[in-house]
Parts: C-alpha cells; sequence; structure tokens
C-alpha cells in the first residue's frame, strides 16, 4: 500500500469577499423594534449592516467571494481539487453548498464538503485546507465563509436583529514549498465546549437564533484571549510581530476587550462590524479581503485569526498573509 | 481574612474606574450601575470578570442580574469572602 506526501506546508493565495448590496442602517431597524442608533453603537459597535436580498442564496455570496479570490490568486478554477464551505444557514441541507458553488465557478469534481463550525467555521475549514494540502489529498484548495443568518432572525427580536448579517468571504489555500518557511499557514488551536450549547443556538427548525448575550460575553472576554496567545505559540510568532489582528466580529466590544489582552499593542485590529454586521463564518475573511483591497495590510504580513461561537466552538491560527 | 466593606468598595471604585471610566468620588454604595452610573449588562459582566481577579468571589450571571447598587455588590462580595 501506497501513502500520500503532501506539500511541505500550504499558504493563503488570495482572498477575496463579497456583502450583497442592501444597507441597513440602525436607525432602519429602530423604526421597527425598539432600539436606537446610540444603543447599537455603545452596545455591539454596529453602524450598519449588508442584507441578501429575498431571492439571494448563501451559494450565490459564496460564488461572488470565491470567484473574487480565485481570480486573485492567478489560478484556473481547473486548478481547484477542494471546495470547503464553512456556513451554518445553507439554504437546504442537502445538496451541500460546495458542490453548487464549485459546479457555478466552472471547477471539475473536486473534492466538495460544507463544515459547520458556526462563527468558528472559516478557521476550521481553513485548518482543514492546510491539513489537507500538506496530507497531500488535496493541491488547491477553496475556503469559503458564506452566511444568510438574515433568514434565521426573528426581526422583532431586538437583541439579535441588531447585530447578525449576511455576506461572504475566500480564501485559496495552495502549496508552499519548504524553501518559504515564512510563508504559510500556522498551527490551529481549537476546542469546543458543549456544556454552552444553549447560550447561541437555533432550538428547532421553527426557530430563530438566540443567544444569552451576558454569557457569550463573558466566556468571550475571558476563555478566548489564551487560546490566540497559544496559537501565537505554536506558530512561534511573538503577539508584538503581529501585524493584524482578525477576530470574529461578533460584537465590537469583545474585539477590543480581546484586543487589549493578547499582547499585540502594534497591531491593527479588524472592526468591519461597523459596517458589515455579525456574518459569522464569513466575518473573517471578509474583514481581511476588505483591509488588503483598502491597501492597510501587504504581502507577508502575520495575521492572527480566532473563530468562536456557538457550539459554543472556538479555532485560532496565525497565517502569513498573500 | 475578610475584607472591610471600604476595602472592597476602594477596590471596586478602581475597578469601576478602570471599565466604565467613572471617577472613583462618584462611586457611592447608594449609586445604582445603570441609572446613576451609566453603566450597561455587558460591563456589569467586565466589572464581575474584574472583581473576581480582585477579590477572589465569583459573580455568576444569574446573581449579578440582581445586583443593582454599589452596596449590592459590596456585600455579595464581603458574604462571599467570608464564607470562602
Amino acid at each position: 500500500m501506497r501513502t500520500h506526501q503532501g506539500s511541505a506546508g500550504a499558504r493563503v493565495l488570495a482572498f477575496g469577499g463579497y456583502q450583497p448590496a442592501r444597507v441597513v442602517t440602525n436607525d432602519e431597524l429602530a423604526a421597527s423594534v425598539e432600539t436606537s442608533d446610540e444603543w447599537i453603537r455603545s452596545r455591539v459597535g454596529i453602524a450598519s449592516r449588508r442584507l441578501a436580498g429575498p431571492d439571494e442564496t448563501v451559494a450565490d455570496m459564496a460564488v461572488a467571494a470565491a470567484g473574487k479570490a480565485l481570480a486573485g490568486s492567478g489560478l484556473s478554477p481547473a486548478d481547484i481539487d477542494l471546495v470547503i464551505v464553512a456556513t451554518c444557514t445553507p439554504e437546504v441541507m442537502i445538496p451541500n453548498t460546495a458542490a453548487i458553488v464549485a459546479r457555478r465557478l466552472g471547477i471539475g469534481a473536486p473534492g466538495a464538503y460544507d463544515l459547520n463550525a458556526a462563527c468558528a467555521g472559516f478557521c476550521y475549514a481553513l485548518a482543514a485546507a492546510n491539513d489537507a494540502v500538506r496530507a497531500g489529498s488535496a493541491r488547491h484548495v477553496l475556503v469559503i465563509g458564506a452566511e444568510k443568518l438574515s433568514q434565521w432572525v426573528d426581526w422583532t427580536d431586538r437583541s439579535t436583529c441588531i447585530i447578525f448579517a449576511d455576506g461572504a468571504g475566500a480564501a485559496v489555500v495552495g502549496p508552499a514549498e519548504a524553501e518559504e518557511p515564512e510563508a504559510g499557514i500556522g498551527p490551529v488551536v481549537w476546542g469546543s465546549d458543549g456544556d454552552m450549547a444553549d447560550k447561541i443556538c437555533i432550538k428547532d427548525r421553527n426557530s430563530f437564533i438566540f443567544q444569552e448575550g451576558q454569557a457569550v460575553f463573558r466566556w468571550a472576554t475571558t476563555a478566548l484571549h489564551p487560546i490566540a496567545k497559544q496559537a501565537c505559540a505554536e506558530a512561534g510568532v511573538d503577539p508584538t510581530e503581529l501585524a493584524v489582528f482578525v477576530p470574529h466580529q461578533a460584537n465590537l466590544r469583545i474585539i477590543e476587550a480581546l484586543a487589549r489582552k493578547i499582547g499585540a499593542p502594534q497591531a491593527k485590529v479588524a472592526s468591519d462590524i461597523v459596517t458589515a454586521g455579525n456574518t459569522s463564518s464569513a466575518s473573517i475573511p471578509l474583514a481581511l479581503s476588505r483591509m488588503i483591497e483598502r491597501g492597510e495590510l501587504g504581502s507577508g504580513d502575520k495575521a492572527l485569526l480566532i473563530g468562536f461561537g456557538a457550539g459554543v466552538c472556538y479555532a485560532a491560527q496565525v497565517i502569513t498573509l498573500p | 481574612m475578610a475584607m472591610t466593606q471600604q476595602e472592597i468598595l476602594a477596590g471596586l471604585s478602581e475597578i469601576i474606574d478602570e471599565i466604565a471610566g467613572v471617577p472613583a468620588d462618584e462611586v457611592t454604595p447608594e449609586k445604582t450601575f445603570v441609572d446613576d452610573l451609566d453603566i450597561d449588562s455587558l460591563s456589569m459582566v467586565e466589572i464581575a470578570v474584574a472583581a473576581q481577579d480582585k477579590f477572589g468571589v465569583e459573580i455568576p450571571d444569574d446573581q449579578l442580574k440582581d445586583l443593582k447598587t454599589v452596596q449590592d455588590v459590596v456585600d455579595y462580595v464581603g458574604r462571599a469572602s467570608v464564607s470562602a
């Protein structure tokens, strides 16, 4: 029997993001539920969010983001041999989103699967892609986080409707050779805690997203910075070497609390939530793609990513930016 | 050794100043967090976490919601640190 031998390492070749056209301001929400622009900005840090159109699907958004990442990578669809879509809001349970996205992008017959680790989904999928390339089960992987949370939100519940939004982000992962030790995807530090399963959940198929805000806030501001720091340690990157910290865009106050605790005062901190809302598995690649587009980050920069959310599930890794 | 009420109040005032930017001299026992000090529920969680680090007393969320005034927290920490 033979066993596969993959690449010495893996790295992100390009990012891409997609936001639906419709901008929903806090004032627009305040017209239908009892809230205010000031309240929303001070509690969650969101000024506006984007919502998908009624006929716009998770796959539509995934295709748009992945198409940009693919174009940025310089690869052709035929080069992709694995597609992973991280989503907790697929249109339907079968067929999976990944196979549909692959077909629409003209990718031949790739391995294709969806992955649900809620808001930690992108970091889980990136870890899976890294492992696949290193193990030799794929050479070029399309990793996508895409969500249409708006269809799972109770628009009369002011505690959740102000937070969640729609969007997609994607990355192309490919091999890194042994002679480029600086370019890569660091070891993932991940885990879960099912004891907190009821803190963020959609109870059944007739229910909407429920979140116990205080409990989640306490967990996020006390349990996660050690995970983020451990990801740095595993990658051999001191936090002071980070160019950017990209936590899941859950709540600006969680983002700021985490940023204070990781020991990287020099690093830029992604705050895409202000105009994107919380897009779950899409938030990290979407934030990164927008920062790269704006020229705020450069090739070779070290980025610390940490996804966290329902499950609860969490995952962190350091990557080198393309 | 049990802390005095004054010690707890002083420690709590430092925490509130750090987290919510309320000057220590405004943190008096009868003040309510929400209405008088303009401290929201998320800041209350941060204060509870900081209080745990400082006093070694855990204030779970289901207890935290009943602590309305500065004196409520001082009493809670005082009782818990005596029984600890």
